[in-house]
């Protein structure tokens, strides 16, 4: 009824109709405005807004707790100095080489594994998992089962005859268990992705494969593998930057040390500015982060460009 | 000969899947039977798969339900914590979060998708260029922002910053929201129906399973967050379950940890979790695509 309603009276004023359908092609500025406002609103004071501010800072002496006074480049000259810098730097790049190295061969065996044979919700879940559990409470659970006196793995070593290891707090040792709990904690993940990605590839690929009489090793990487490439590269590309920004973890098990062999560039910048009260400086060190993660972005992008998959 | 090879493989397959699924949940199942575990049972009784004596008591305790008295005995500092407190916070953080950043970015994300405006292609490409931004570069300024307000150790001032928006929220639900054929919309708008009614009539209802998966997604960043509500929110009235677990390791003697505490304490944060997985596992596993990456 209301339906007929609407019909006679649309005929019958055709002018108001022909504007309402103007309003839809030629633009809705009015509309948009209202749409909008609540996302700009909160972009502009939390993004925007705090993007300037912290370019000011580094170019200030700000300590929280007097007014920030202008230094020039002064902070990114003494940042340009500072040892303590490029060795977080140092630690993160081989904190977030190791990471993905052993993400995503694991991954990649994973999914594969799974893509061949099984579709069960049930395993997926439970590698789902540890993406659920909050860093902090990761952090705290491994250094429970690495603790030196009373942790599992430390006991199991002592069962099997070997020594008691400090895992978190050797020199030799830290980074790389911080890297291999990093690891436990996303690979599941990572393996859901490239799992998602392997879905997409035709199964016919796969039965002519095996009636020419192929192996699953082959297989996987003559077919599996190649058809995987953009996915891949995205997932290196996103996992980089991810990594690259670790900070619970340290933050929880290690705190950066020993002797600062753990202290990533995160918590370096956290350190400067929350520790020491060196906002102005932490923020230049924050920029030159923003900067180094824009340069990796870019080239990346461009090699991802380049390995565009032979499915087309 | 050839089948059995085969059968051989997909035995090893399982095998392997099953030592992942087993290298996944031990540590979790380690945690658990710690937290039942009597303090004072951890020198000798700390290998075998099920505690001698177990007991609720480290629960108890972290959730503030014993005087100080029975908490030393049970091996606590003594320090208030009080988790149902911090249960309470993160719930409320990530649950306003979840709501309104949900409604706010699917707003935007449609005017982005399907409204004709000048500097629609600029507001997008800022967007996007904002998702490469790392977080602590804006967490610095925002942090002095609330000081100067006065807002720490606030709801306002801890939620805040995300509540009405993340770049990505906006960028998955427009993925999505282009997908719609217009023809569904084009017919609603003959029939006069403005762009509102359209867009809460029409458009959201038709998207419940992205709305409820960014939603998911919202919900575990928030739960998960650590850094911002540990530095803006620490105080007892708005500290949540992550920033708590920290002040707890903090406050626990560095030479020997209250462990059993601890590990009651952490269960506490993944329990609610688990219980998503549970509620909503087939919808998040199949959510996992490179959309919902971050």
């Amino acid at each position: 009824m209301s339906r007929v309603l609407t019909r006679v009276s649309a005929t019958s004023v055709p002018r108001q109709q022909s504007t309402r359908r103007g309003s839809l092609t030629h633009g809705d500025g009015r509309a948009a405005v209202l749409f909008l406002l609540p996302a700009v609103v909160g972009f502009a004071a939390f993004y925007i807004y705090p993007a300037i501010r912290g370019t000011w800072y580094s170019l200030t002496d700000y300590n929280l707790l007097s007014a920030p006074h202008y230094v020039g480049l002064k902070n990114f000259r003494t940042l340009a100095h500072d040892p303590q810098f490029w060795e977080s730097l140092r630690v993160t790049v081989s904190f977030v080489l190791m990471t993905l190295a052993s993400q995503m061969i694991i991954a990649l065996g994973l999914a594969g594994l799974m893509h061949r044979i099984t579709r069960s919700v049930l395993v997926r879940a439970v590698l789902l998992l540890p993406w659920l559990v909050p860093n902090v409470t990761i952090g705290l659970l491994w250094m429970w089962l690495l603790d030196t006196n009373l942790g599992f793995f430390n006991e199991l070593l002592r069962s099997l005859g070997g020594s008691t290891q400090g895992f978190l707090t050797a020199p030799s040792l830290a980074l790389p268990s911080v890297a291999g709990i990093t690891t436990w904690a996303g690979a599941g993940y990572v393996a859901l992705l490239f799992y998602a990605g392997m879905l997409q590839i035709p199964q016919h690929l796969y039965e002519s494969a095996s009636i020419d009489g192929a192996g699953e090793m082959r297989i996987f990487f003559r077919i599996t593998l190649p058809l995987l490439k953009p996915i891949i590269a995205l997932v290196l590309v996103v996992s980089l930057i991810g990594s690259f920004q670790v900070f619970d973890v340290v933050a929880v098990t290690t705190a950066g040390g020993p002797i600062n062999l753990t202290k990533v560039i995160y918590y370096y910048i956290y350190d400067e500015a929350f520790r020491h009260l060196r906002m102005g400086y932490a923020s230049a060190a924050a920029l030159s982060l923003v900067l180094i993660l824009g340069i990796l972005t870019y080239l990346q992008m461009r090699l991802l460009r380049a390995s565009t998959s032979d499915l087309g | 000969m050839h089948s059995r090879h085969i059968r051989v493989g997909r035995l090893l397959a399982w095998a392997i899947i099953c030592l992942a699924m087993l290298c996944t949940l031990f540590p979790i199942y380690w945690m658990l039977r710690t937290s039942v575990t009597p303090a004072g049972d951890l020198f000798s009784d700390n290998f075998s798969l099920l505690p001698k004596h177990p007991t609720l008591i480290n629960f108890k305790r972290v959730i503030g339900m014993t005087n100080l008295a029975e908490t030393q005995a049970a091996g606590g500092s003594g320090a208030r914590i009080n988790f149902l407190l911090y249960l309470r916070n993160s719930i409320i953080y990530a649950g306003v979060v979840v709501l309104v950043q949900t409604l706010a970015c699917s707003m935007a994300a449609y005017a982005l998708a399907r409204l004709r405006f000048r500097g629609r292609t600029t507001i997008f490409t800022v967007l996007v260029a904002s998702l490469m931004i790392p977080p602590i570069f804006t967490l610095l300024p925002n942090f002095a922002l609330m000081k100067q307000l006065h807002l720490l150790n606030t709801f306002a001032g801890l939620i805040a910053p995300s509540l009405l928006m993340t770049p990505f929220s906006i960028f998955f639900l427009r993925q999505f929201f282009l997908s719609i054929p217009r023809e569904v919309e084009e017919a609603a708008v003959l029939d006069g129906a403005s762009r509102w009614t359209v867009f809460f009539r029409v458009i959201m209802p038709m998207s419940k399973g992205p709305l409820m998966t960014i939603g998911l997604t919202l919900w575990v960043w928030s739960w998960k967050d650590f850094l911002w509500p540990l530095l803006v929110a620490p105080k007892e009235g708005t500290r949540v379950l992550t920033a708590a677990l920290d002040i707890f390791l903090q406050q626990s003697p560095n030479s020997s940890p209250d462990w059993t505490g601890l590990m009651a304490a952490s269960t506490l944060t993944v329990l609610p979790v688990v219980l998503l997985l549970v509620i909503f596992g087939r919808r998040m596993v199949n959510a996992i695509s490179f959309t919902g990456i971050k």
